[in-house]
């Protein structure tokens, strides 16, 4: 359709052209069938639950999000059990919403004895849903060192704790890598460095100059992943070990946007990595 | 497949209008907007040379000591199909040329290479190696005119492997392809690998129009902001342009380009006006910068004008300033003097490069007659500049003794500073600013020899940017 309404002014066609005619038949037939696949298994809800388009300037909207600060120290996990070099900030230098978009900004800088700063914001006790369709349309940072991910984790206010609640990686690149995303699940006995997990190459273009969107569609034992109109993946219980527990059928999860600097996933930033560096999400959508 | 076919039949009308609207587009670009258009194929060499003329490879000139033997199509190597190019790399010592190069040129007007962003080739080495350099836009003067390396743009050092690898040449911006005759370029020779020769083939030689290329980080100037002390009626081209872009590997690659692919422009051109070259002039006094884009993308490196009415710069050598006339960058004082070596160029930067030093003298106060080689007087001057670069180790009694000496051969005196080791660096450019008021009882109202003297502790030295300015 969106063809006939851009181009119905024009009538003129040349006799010559009429061989080219059924190639361009052929052609379309290739285009079309995509799209019918894109219908009936890339997504199929549709019906918007939550949203942020980040079309307010200033901090993100605080009903919505909740920053998380620091190295993990804290919580007993430095450098977020990684060995990730940045610090994680509520300022505006590192988290800020204008444009329409909401940026994450990792910055080469000295900040409470850590090298880099950057942010990490989530929906925790705010929003949590189990199962549904969860998307983001981002542009990632770039160049060697660079951690971006968009991610969700299990509610553990009932007092159980990672890897058992859960933990459903939507989007994890390296910045080494910018064609390259990975879509993971992390539970008991398959977390750390030996999730359930795929990666996706793009055909063209590039994750870092152009957005894309990151999507998973969460149901009763599977889970679907697609960029743009590509499912890549589909997890179900049947990719897990004997003995694994499939740990995604009861509990609400949360999303996490955030880009780390260094750690065990990327590698360390070295001469070529250039600093700032900074995500671009234009949105994030719930359906059901 | 019932359903896809259901389909493709509702979507047949659509489709023959999609067709309408390229034809019709087509034809209205071509009435309307291109003027002339050149033949946009892409390959270069794939089985065979696709395009080139019929002797494809044109050597540089022998006298240079290219080697024009050791080019050749070899049908038993190949990345795809069943040829490639060959290339043996001469030995250091080969009679017949010590280095190979050259270049690919069209056999038509030149190519429209407006729909590609990159020259992409695969090559493997007998053994690892290193290529000095890859490029395209070069064509020895055979294209139309005024276009002979307008856009040369060449990679420099690319490390082959033993098994094929694909290497990519960004193009910085194609839209300024329309009409290139210069496809290939290459020079190699075998002194990375010990002077022993090797040999290395290419295939699939071509432009591509790859979406996974981003990042681009254009420089000039090498990324450096540099002032630019003058006075009216002075000009400046810029140089060292280069474009750095991240490849899908992760990889960052640097092309070394020219000046126009650049667009650039004066903050004040009243006071400096530039041109598309990047040739700027310089008016009246005052102050402007002058920046530049590439592709849109602003340009890292920029020239800040600070233009008097007075003489501020006195340059003896340097890219940036007008020199002044010179005997020579070695004087070769007998029987003392071991030093040899004299000004060179080196990745498109002149710089002077001295071996086997012990003293060594840049002279210009009239030694040979050459016209317009004075004495100069640099008593409104306050300080002297210039760059070393140390190429060898240093060792904590190193020094370099600067001596400024006056009236040559006419009750001369010297006057001199000199430069500890501890302000100098081993392999890297150190750039010293000195005022005049450390050269002890200076005069230099009739300077005609500027002396280096390390005492032969330092051997190996190059030298750049030497002027005096009044700050």
């Amino acid at each position: 359709m969106k063809y006939l309404n851009r181009y119905t002014r024009f009538n003129w066609i040349s006799k010559s052209s009429i061989a080219m005619m059924a190639f361009v038949c052929i052609t379309l037939l290739g285009i079309t069938s995509c799209e019918n696949d894109e219908v009936q298994t890339v997504t199929t809800l549709t019906n918007l639950v939550w949203s942020d388009e980040f079309d307010t300037d200033g901090a993100p909207d605080a009903t919505k999000w909740s920053y998380v600060i620091g190295n993990g120290v804290a919580e007993g996990i430095p450098g977020w059990g990684n060995q990730e070099l940045q610090y994680y900030t509520d300022r505006a230098d590192n988290v800020v919403v204008e444009d329409g978009m909401l940026k994450i900004i990792a910055k080469q800088e000295p900040f409470m004895g850590f090298g880099y700063t950057s942010g990490r914001i989530t929906t925790k006790g705010l929003f949590q849903q189990t199962y549904g369709r969860f998307e983001a349309r981002i542009k990632l940072p770039w160049s060697k060192g660079l951690w971006p991910a968009f991610w969700m984790l299990g509610d553990d206010s009932g007092g159980a704790e990672w890897p058992q609640i859960g933990e459903i990686d939507i989007m994890e690149n390296k910045g080494s890598e910018p064609t390259i995303t990975h879509g993971s699940v992390h539970g008991p006995g398959y977390f750390g460095g030996d999730p359930i997990t795929k990666t996706y190459e793009l055909p063209s273009g590039r994750f870092d100059t152009e957005f894309h969107v990151f999507g998973v569609e969460w149901g009763p034992n599977y889970i679907n992943y697609y960029v743009d109109d590509v499912l890549f993946q589909q997890i179900t219980p049947d990719d897990l070990e004997d003995d694994d527990v499939w740990v995604f059928n009861n509990n609400p999860f949360y999303m996490i946007l955030n880009v780390a600097v260094g750690g065990s996933f990327p590698g360390f930033p070295d001469a070529s990595s250039v600093f700032p560096q900074t995500m671009y999400v234009d949105y994030v959508r719930v359906y059901q | 497949m019932k359903t896809i076919k259901n389909i493709t039949t509702k979507i047949v009308f659509p489709a023959a209008i999609l067709l309408l609207t390229m034809l019709s587009c087509e034809r209205e670009l071509s009435n309307d907007v291109v003027p002339a258009t050149f033949n946009n194929s892409a390959e270069i060499f794939t089985d065979a040379p696709e395009g080139l003329t019929d002797q494809f490879f044109v050597s540089f000139d022998p006298a240079t000591g290219a080697n024009t033997v050791g080019f050749d199509v070899d049908n038993n190597e190949a990345y795809e199909g069943n040829s490639s190019i060959r290339i043996d790399v001469p030995s250091d010592t080969d009679p017949d040329g010590v280095y190979i190069g050259g270049i690919f040129r069209d056999r038509g007007e030149g190519r429209n290479l407006t729909d590609y962003n990159a020259l992409t080739f695969w090559a493997k080495g007998s053994t690892t190696a290193i290529i000095e350099q890859v490029g395209y836009g070069t064509t020895f003067g055979e294209g139309i005119v005024g276009s002979q390396a307008d856009y040369a743009t060449t990679i420099k050092n690319i490390e082959l492997t033993t098994k094929w690898k694909k290497y990519t040449v960004p193009i910085p911006d194609a839209s300024k392809l329309v009409q290139e005759t210069g496809l290939f370029l290459f020079s190699a020779n075998s002194n990375v690998n010990g002077g022993v020769g090797y040999t290395f083939w290419i295939d699939e030689l071509k432009f591509e129009n790859l979406s996974s290329i981003g990042q681009s980080r254009p420089e000039m100037l090498g990324g450096s902001t540099a002032d630019f002390i003058s006075v009216p009626g002075q000009t400046l081209n810029i140089s060292g342009f280069t474009g750095t872009y991240n490849l899908a590997n992760g990889q960052d690659v640097t092309v070394i380009t020219t000046s126009n692919y650049f667009s650039f422009s004066s903050s004040n051109p009243s006071v400096a006006s530039v041109s598309e070259t990047g040739l700027v002039t310089v008016n009246t006094t005052g102050t402007a910068e002058i920046t530049a884009t590439l592709d849109g993308v602003l340009v890292n490196g920029a020239v800040n004008v600070q233009s008097f009415a007075d003489p501020r710069i006195i340059s003896i050598f340097s890219d940036f300033y007008a020199n002044i006339p010179i005997d020579g960058f070695n004087g070769f004082y007998e029987p003392f003097q071991t030093t040899l070596g004299g000004d060179i160029v080196e990745d498109g930067n002149n710089i002077i490069d001295y071996t086997l030093l012990n003293f060594v003298g840049i002279e210009f106060y009239g030694r040979y007659g050459i016209p317009g080689v004075e004495p100069v007087d640099a008593t409104e001057m306050t300080h002297f500049n210039i760059d070393f670069r140390v190429n060898e180790s240093l060792s904590p009694s190193d020094f370099i003794r600067i001596e400024l000496i006056n009236n040559v051969n006419n009750g001369q005196t010297g006057h001199s500073f000199t430069v500890p080791s501890s302000s100098l660096a081993s392999n890297q450019w150190v750039s010293l600013k000195i005022p005049l008021s450390s050269f002890p009882g200076l005069q230099i109202n009739a300077l005609g020899i500027i002396l280096f003297d390390t005492g032969g502790g330092i051997q190996n030295l190059s030298v750049d940017n030497i002027f005096f300015s009044k700050e």
